[in-house]
């Protein structure tokens, strides 16, 4: 069993109103010096047998179609040992 | 024989009972859709209403728009089939690329619902045809995810094109880019618009009366550009 890991982040010139909240929240628990905070996703497939390039493509394929929105979403894939 | 208007139901849709009450009282025929049934039963036309498709799992529109009825529907909006999204439906149209940007969540994350007031931008449009362009409309608002997005090349080729159909007048509610209401694509035949048109279609329930324009518009563009015959 192989683990793929798909990070989904809001490009930076996008606002992101719920990580801006999170640090209003960071500064009331006594955590100073935040200068900016971000949400984003994490998806953790776990697939069954090995992870070949075609397999691989298959999965930047729905990275890029399904689990994020190239409009305002950057993502990144990476296969966990 | 009236023009038939599809109105497609996902699991999770809220308002496709009212969108079809609107294609009646302006004089159409409803017709439901089913998300699940890759067939579009020989409607003229599509309304993607509001409410929750799937949930809103993921980001809004973002499953919907794999659903079996939508590859009909983007097939159909290519050939020019008109097809206005109300809210959820906007967002399926911006995650189907058949409308360019995307919608997030409000600047202020907030959900919102309030009767808003609107410009009219574009009467050129197979959903807009009806109003005169500088007309200030009364329509319901009501979403947590209703920024609209683009790069700024897209805004400006919006604008530049006249595609911005409606815009947001004495308050933007979300945080869209430049007042943006609702937009068109380059043909005029695919419409997404975040406030809701179909919940202003009688006096009893509605601020104003002013949403049946829209529906009211893609009759008369199904007969003057001879897709139906009356």
């Amino acid at each position: 069993m192989a683990r793929v890991v798909v990070d989904v982040k809001l490009k930076p010139e996008i606002l992101d109103p719920q990580g801006r909240a999170v640090m209003g929240a960071l500064g009331r628990l006594g955590l100073a010096g935040v200068a900016d905070v971000r949400q984003g996703k994490q998806f953790v497939l776990s697939i069954d047998g090995d992870i070949d390039d075609a397999k691989l493509a298959d999965i930047n394929r729905i990275a890029e179609s399904l689990l994020s929105n190239p409009v305002i979403e950057d993502y990144t894939v990476r296969v966990e040992a | 024989m009236s023009p038939r208007i599809g109105v497609v139901t996902f699991p999770g849709s809220l308002d496709d009972r009212d969108a079809a009450r609107a294609v009646t009282i302006a004089g159409g025929e409803a017709v439901s859709l089913w998300h699940a049934d890759a067939n579009l039963h020989a409607v003229d036309a599509i309304v993607l209403p509001g409410g929750f498709s799937y949930g809103d799992y993921l980001r809004c529109g973002a499953i919907a728009r794999f659903a079996p009825v939508m590859e009909k529907i983007v097939d159909a909006a290519n050939g020019g089939l008109p097809v206005l999204g109300i809210c959820n439906g906007f967002q399926i149209l911006c995650e189907s690329h058949l409308l360019p940007g995307a919608l997030t969540r409000n600047d202020h994350l907030h959900f919102i619902c309030r009767d808003q007031k609107l410009r009219i931008e574009n009467n050129s449009s197979a959903w807009t045809n009806s109003f005169e362009v500088g007309q200030e409309i009364v329509v319901p608002l009501k979403n947590g995810e209703g920024g609209y997005v683009a790069d700024e090349r897209i805004l400006d080729e919006l604008e530049g094109e006249g595609r911005v159909i409606a815009r947001y007048l004495e308050l933007n509610p979300n945080g869209s880019r430049r007042d943006i209401a609702g937009i068109t694509n380059a043909a005029g035949n695919v419409v997404g618009i975040m406030p809701h048109p179909e919940h202003a279609v009688e006096e009893l329930t509605g601020p104003t009366t002013d949403g049946l324009g829209f529906f009211a518009s893609v009759l008369t563009s199904l007969v003057t550009n001879g897709r139906v015959t009356v």
